[in-house]
């Protein structure tokens, strides 16, 4: 086992320097710079401006010093913002963002995995087809209408939440409601479709044989090879909700990250737009390696070699 | 439980569904306010004043920098005005130049001489503010180590470019200011009030560097001074006791807030959350033109299409006639626009107080179909495939559809639509590799020549390839002009080559900018620069 998690530890690493190195050559091969304007700068401050940054060098020359910083924990200074740096930036909307994640991502598991169980256990029943409609409905609904709902009903109508804003218990509600509903329809399918392959085994029927309760059955062996889809489904999934999501923290005015995942791109801010890039992309790789770990805990059939 | 909620949102989304009404009609085009250009700064608050003096305004995104030397941009300058003051300071209503800190100020008769008499001012940490400041502030935004976008602004006076000697200014005593310039410069009071120009605190610069700008060390000399600044949420200010006009500030407290979603923006000022939002894009006038305290004013800022004079055909000056005179400018602003945007038949914005720009040909679609037909097109036969370039945001590409129909319907032309992202569009804009572009420009100062100077020749902002001796010579007799009023003239024959003759540009329609501002909140004028010192802003008791 530890074996198997050194050898994808290093994997994960070579993973993360081809994204970075992609990132940064893809970057720069979009027309357009950090300092255009619809009013052009002056060309001589333009100049010394690309050169202070050391805009002019080869993109060669360029990625290596990037990666030499990037080495010793410094993401660069933004184009756009003189008066931030990247890790600046990221450390105060990535807190924010994995905040309202986390909190999305704990409804989104409670409400789909109960649901979904629900409907495996009563199977091609009224109570089925009730809850999986109703996750279809999740599913259907994108964030930039629900959102706009939320609010409308909760906060403007009946007073109950604020409209937006960010720092109080209240502010998270919605926005947490919001973006975890999709992903709870999203849960519950694949824990109805898992649950329900793993009810149809022979061991289960064994142990039913052997007179345990149905709930007994559930809890101690369907569950645990039932939420197996669910649980690679959860890696991506997590870095994604956990690193924010760009119409929720519109809609509710969060400071978190999701907006610089867009911003940074469109505005050239070549630094900005690469830390955020890498702070995704090392929680993407991070979590698949824990999924898999824990995929080969919960199943025995899957054990590395 | 879900169901419950899923049911609730489905029934409110049929409440939602049935309350929304046909589309409002458009709003009537703006009106110029009539405005004296002696008009005196307004009166102090009078009224029962609000116990509670905090204004919560949307100033649509985080500012990328508080340094006034750095900021180009209006989200910037929107806090640069609470926070610092130049020598002079923008009256509220009409935007004419008042006094800042120079408290006076004398000007040679060659208008290339000024001399500023500063008032006893103070930093907000109690030091004195004297005309030292000011050459150190100014030498900083020259050092190329600053990083300066603006620094060019300082161009006009004598030996601020690059590599051309010392700088004209200097401090005569503590209290006495002297700047030297190129050339006479008639808008240099007005340019004085831009961020660029205003005083930084040297001790905090020098001890911080570039984190000089947070709370606590950001020290400044406006009304106001930076109490929280939380990025990309908020940017809490406070009123300066040390401010010279302390006196006249009623606000207590300002939380500008960096919501870039507009809706959000309305729904928070529908739940009373919010006071005052700062800008509205076109399509959510006619949401925000129900709230009571909805506004717009009519901006210094054009929307026009450039032609590529480089490509045949519209190197031809009657082509380009005939393509200005075949679209219905009128329609577009009343049908498409419909808030409040007049149709533009001239560059210039015809807001400027002392200039009334050339009107450039009206609608006329048969005279546009002969112009091309003596072009060598008749009915638009032969004539080459050109794409319209524009970016993809906005109404632009509304906007694109509604002129290619009319081109097409008109003269028989068909023009390709072709839309670019904002970075490359600009990368387009820069090589000149388009046949027709959209663009806009927004003046920096009130005076005709901040529009003009564009299509010089060797602009950087020409970008048409357009070059014309006789457009060229007016705004050079103009520069040296000193009498206003033959100044203004020369101004208005460049600006009817431009318009009425040469054509390298289509103006479509002058910009109003939409906002919010509760009705308890009192001294916001109306002005072409969305522009609204906060000292003169306080709320009246309900």
């Amino acid at each position: 086992m530890l074996a198997f998690v050194l050898r994808r530890l290093f994997a994960s690493a070579v993973t993360l320097l081809a994204i970075v190195v992609l990132s940064f050559v893809l970057m720069r091969a979009v027309p357009g710079g950090p300092f255009d304007q619809e009013k052009p700068l002056d060309p001589r401050i333009r100049e010394r401006l690309e050169a202070s940054y050391g805009l002019n060098d080869p993109i060669a020359v360029q990625c290596l010093r990037y990666v030499g910083k990037l080495l010793r924990g410094d993401l660069g200074p933004s184009l756009r913002r003189p008066d931030a740096s990247v890790n600046s930036i990221l450390a105060a909307g990535f807190p924010k963002s994995a905040l309202l994640g986390g909190t999305a991502l704990l409804i989104a598991l409670l409400v789909g995995g109960l649901a979904g169980v629900y409907a495996a256990l009563h199977h091609n029943t009224i109570r089925d087809h009730a809850a999986m409609g109703l996750v279809m409905i999740g599913v259907s609904i994108p964030s930039m209408v629900l959102a706009p709902l939320l609010v409308s009903l909760f906060a403007l109508t009946l007073h109950w939440f604020p409209t937006s804003g960010w720092g109080t218990l209240g502010h998270l509600v919605l926005p947490a409601t919001a973006l975890g509903l999709a992903y709870a329809a999203r849960i519950a399918r694949l824990t109805r479709g898992g649950m329900l392959e793993v009810l149809r085994q022979d061991f289960i029927r064994t142990a039913r044989a052997k007179g345990l309760s149905e709930a007994a059955v559930v809890r101690r062996h369907a569950l645990r090879l039932g939420l197996a889809p669910l649980v690679s489904y959860l890696g991506p999934a997590t870095a994604s909700i956990l690193t924010g999501s760009f119409v929720i923290e519109q809609v509710f005015a969060i400071p978190g990250m999701g907006a610089h995942f867009i911003n940074a791109a469109t505005d050239r801010d070549y630094t900005l737009a690469l830390g955020t890039v890498l702070v995704y992309s090392t929680l993407l790789v991070g979590l698949n390696l824990v999924a898999d770990v824990s995929q080969a805990l919960l199943d025995p059939r899957i054990r590395p070699g | 439980m879900a169901i419950a909620v899923l049911a609730l949102l489905g029934g409110w989304a049929m409440v939602l569904l049935a309350r929304s009404r046909e589309a409002p009609p458009p709003l009537p085009p703006y009106e110029v306010p009539a405005l004296a250009p002696d008009e005196p700064l307004p009166p102090p608050p009078s009224g029962r004043l609000a116990s509670r003096q905090v204004l919560r305004l949307n100033n649509s995104a985080e500012p990328a920098t508080l340094d006034p030397a750095k900021m180009t941009g209006l989200h910037e300058l929107n806090v640069a005005l609470a926070l610092f003051e130049g020598l002079t300071s923008l009256h509220p209503r009409t935007l004419r130049p008042v006094p800042g800190v120079a408290e006076s100020w004398d000007v040679s008769p060659d208008g290339r001489r000024y001399v500023f008499h500063l008032r006893p001012a103070r930093w907000s940490n109690g030091g004195p503010l004297t005309a030292a400041d000011f050459v150190w502030s100014w030498q900083r935004v020259l050092d190329p180590a600053t990083q300066a976008k603006y620094a060019s602004l300082l161009y006009c006076i004598e030996g601020a470019r690059p590599g051309s000697g010392p700088p004209g200014f200097r401090a005569l005593d503590e209290r006495t200011l002297e700047v030297r310039l190129e050339a006479p410069t008639p808008y240099l009071l007005e340019l004085l009030a831009f961020a660029t120009f205003a005083p930084v605190p040297r001790g905090s610069v020098e001890a911080h560097q570039e984190r000089w700008t947070r709370p606590g060390s950001l020290v400044s000399n406006g009304p106001f001074i930076l109490a929280e600044w939380r990025p990309f949420e908020r940017i809490l200010l406070r009123r300066n006791p040390h401010y010279w006009d302390a006196g006249r500030a009623a606000i207590e407290e300002i939380d500008v807030l960096a919501i870039s979603d507009a809706e959000t923006a309305l729904k928070k000022c529908l739940n009373s959350e919010l006071d005052w939002i700062r800008e509205l894009p076109g399509e959510k006038v006619a949401a925000a033109a129900r709230l009571p305290g909805f506004r717009y004013a009519p901006q210094l800022n054009t929307y026009f299409f450039r032609f590529n004079v480089g490509r045949p055909p519209l190197d031809d000056r009657r082509v380009r006639q005939a393509l200005n005179l075949a679209v219905d400018k009128e329609s577009i602003a009343r049908y498409l626009l419909r808030a409040g945007q007049r149709p533009a038949r001239s560059f210039v914005p015809p807001i400027l107080p002392g200039y009334t720009p050339p009107e450039g040909p009206a609608y006329h679609p048969e005279h546009a179909r002969r112009l091309l037909a003596d072009a060598g097109y008749p009915g638009g036969r032969g004539f080459p495939r050109l794409a319209l370039l524009y970016n993809s945001s906005g109404s632009h590409q509304q906007i694109a559809e509604a002129i290619q129909h009319m081109w097409k319907a008109e003269l028989g032309i068909h023009i390709a639509l072709t839309n670019q992202e904002w970075g490359v569009y600009q990368t387009s804009m820069q090589n000149r590799d388009y046949d027709i572009a959209r663009s806009s420009w927004v003046a920096d100062y009130a005076d005709p020549s901040s529009f003009l100077d564009c299509f010089a020749t060797g602009s950087g902002n020409n970008r048409t390839g357009w070059s014309h001796a006789g457009y060229d010579e007016q705004l050079a007799l103009a520069a040296r002009e000193t009498d206003p009023i033959r100044r203004m003239a020369l101004l208005r024959e460049a600006e009817r080559i431009l318009v009425c003759d040469e054509m390298p540009i289509l103006p479509l329609y002058f910009y109003v900018n939409a906002y919010v501002v509760h009705p308890r909140v009192r001294g916001v004028y109306d002005n072409w620069r969305n522009f609204h010192p906060y000292q003169y802003v306080y709320v009246a008791a309900d």
